[in-house]
């Protein structure tokens, strides 16, 4: 992938930035302009929540070129909450807890780097869902 | 539409051919493939190729190999449709035999996946998924089937080491073909053992990169027999797709792609399962292999695994996969592929397969497949 397509797709890496079909409600990421429930056009942006569950995950010891650096690492189908499934890596967790019907939550972290004078890529990846953000502290207490 | 036939066929060890550039193992596969049906021209020739240009900077392979194996002129380019490009130009091949555009064509698949060292070769193969939004997440192509085995055991409550019949089936069958690349048999320990790619697939899991180049001569089958005494007809090559990527399919636990194919390839044969007397899946994983069989109507959903377990698909059970070894045993140039396959099963409709015979074979399928199943193809043979 190079910097043209990482700039087109800068909304949907950065944001979660998909669509919403009005004819028939579905929820659409990544987007494609044509609803695949419906087949009719759908172009609408929709921002996700970036919560959802692991559907399937898989350790990767032999990674593309570009990726060394983060070998091992753990990529996932996550299912949205709000329905689609997204690929993904996950991160800031131990490998060997990770399981299927995992909740998560994505945030940004740097995808890959191209070579010392290349860009740095950033993207979604996604993380156990906090504890916090399951039981909202009270109010006035520090974090 | 005329009925086709093959009248040749010509193929490579599958290997690592160190000593042997792209445009000789396509040499190798054509003439033999010539040899056999006895001919010294031909009006077409399509390549099936995935990653000639990532592998060997080369594009441009059908002017290439039609100049090369002596047949400068004629009309030539390459088809690709990811690690189903063999089937796909055979799918050429036929239309333009069918159409009446062609009387002899030859279709090679060709390969050459050692001229790229390390990782690069892991990058080329992951081009058949979503370049926007799978691979930038770093996913490998082997990673991509280990999502699908992984949430396959998840669903139906499968070990990982309930999949080992696959492997071991392929290499057993692979001894006796002296094209395949690991001429050895597995244990099932083994399998358990073996070193992990992407979690749960394993080496056993995975076929192996491999060089290779396979060759078929075509023609309408009713001047079949005045090149061959063994002519094979092509009953049906038909081509279904899906998304690209995993996460875009409705279910990714069903080869909708194969589904699709498969029953237009059963219609037009006017066959149904039960008429298949061996079939050649695409094996580059076992999880393939499973999906394959519940796809083309051989095990219910979640059930193809079980065919792995209980002696099924052995040479002389219920349907016979991987006779002269699958995509496992005898090895996966990837763009060869497809072509080997139907090599295989002619040899079986045929009764030249030596020890490794099916019993009374005369109706065979083979089924080739892009990417995570976006491409699949599938071909329908009977002598």
């Amino acid at each position: 992938m190079g910097i043209p397509a990482y700039w087109r797709t800068r909304t949907q890496r950065y944001a979660l930035v998909g669509e919403v079909c009005h004819k028939c409600g579905a929820k659409i990421f990544p987007p494609r302009d044509v609803c695949p429930e419906c087949a009719r056009p759908a172009s609408d942006p929709f921002t996700f929540s970036g919560r959802g569950e692991v559907y399937s995950f898989s350790t990767i010891y032999q990674p593309p070129e570009g990726f060394e650096e983060f070998a091992p690492y753990t990529v996932a189908l996550v299912k949205l909450e709000e329905g689609p499934l997204v690929t993904a890596q996950l991160t800031d967790v131990d490998p060997a807890e990770v399981h299927i019907g995992m909740p998560v939550e994505m945030v940004t972290r740097k995808l890959r780097e191209e070579g010392e004078e290349g860009q740095i890529i950033y993207g979604y990846k996604f993380r156990p869902l906090l504890r916090s953000t399951l039981t909202p502290r009270p109010s006035g207490q520090a974090a | 539409m005329r009925d086709v036939s093959i009248i040749g066929f010509g193929q490579t060890p599958v290997g690592e051919h160190w000593e042997l550039s792209l445009r000789h193992i396509a040499a190798q596969a054509v003439l033999a493939a010539m040899q056999d049906a006895g001919i010294d021209r031909a009006d077409a020739l399509y390549v099936g190729n995935m990653i000639a240009s990532e592998t060997s900077g080369q594009h441009h392979l059908g002017a290439l190999v039609a100049d090369f194996v002596g047949l400068r002129g004629i009309e030539a380019f390459r088809v690709e449709a990811a690690c189903a490009s063999g089937a796909a130009a055979l799918r050429a091949g036929y239309l333009a035999v069918a159409s009446g555009a062609a009387d002899l064509v030859i279709v090679v698949g060709l390969e050459k996946m050692t001229d790229a060292i390390g990782n690069s070769i892991t990058t080329a193969l992951a081009e058949a998924a979503d370049a926007d939004y799978e691979t930038p997440h770093g996913l490998s192509f082997v990673s991509i089937n280990a999502l699908l085995m992984r949430r396959y055991m998840y669903e139906f409550g499968v070990r990982h080491e309930d999949f080992a019949g696959f492997a071991i089936t392929a290499h057993q069958n692979a001894v006796n073909n002296p094209y395949a690349m690991f001429r050895r048999p597995i244990t099932k320990e083994e399998f358990v053992q073996a070193r992990m790619i992407a979690d749960p697939i394993n080496l056993l899991d995975s076929s192996p990169v491999a060089d290779g180049a396979a060759a078929v001569v075509l023609c309408p089958t009713d001047q079949a027999r005045s090149f061959s005494e063994h002519p094979v007809r092509i009953r049906a090559c038909e081509v279904g797709t899906d998304s690209l990527a995993l996460h875009d399919r409705r279910d990714p636990l069903f080869l909708e792609a194969a589904y699709i194919s498969v029953q237009k390839a059963y219609a037009r044969a006017g066959v149904t399962p039960a008429d298949i007397d061996l079939f050649e899946l695409h094996d580059a994983f076992t999880i393939m292999a499973a999906l394959s069989l519940e796809a083309a109507g051989f095990a219910r959903r979640g059930e193809g695994v079980r065919l792995a377990m209980d002696g099924s698909i052995a040479l002389n059970g219920r349907i016979p996969i991987s006779t002269m070894g699958g995509l496992k045993g005898r090895g996966h140039p990837v763009g060869a592929t497809g072509v080997y396959q139907v090599i295989e099963v002619a040899q079986q409709v045929t009764g030249r397969a030596g020890a490794n015979q099916v019993p009374n074979a005369r109706l065979g399928m083979a089924q080739n497949i892009g990417g995570s199943g976006a491409t699949v193809i599938t071909t329908i043979l009977e002598a």
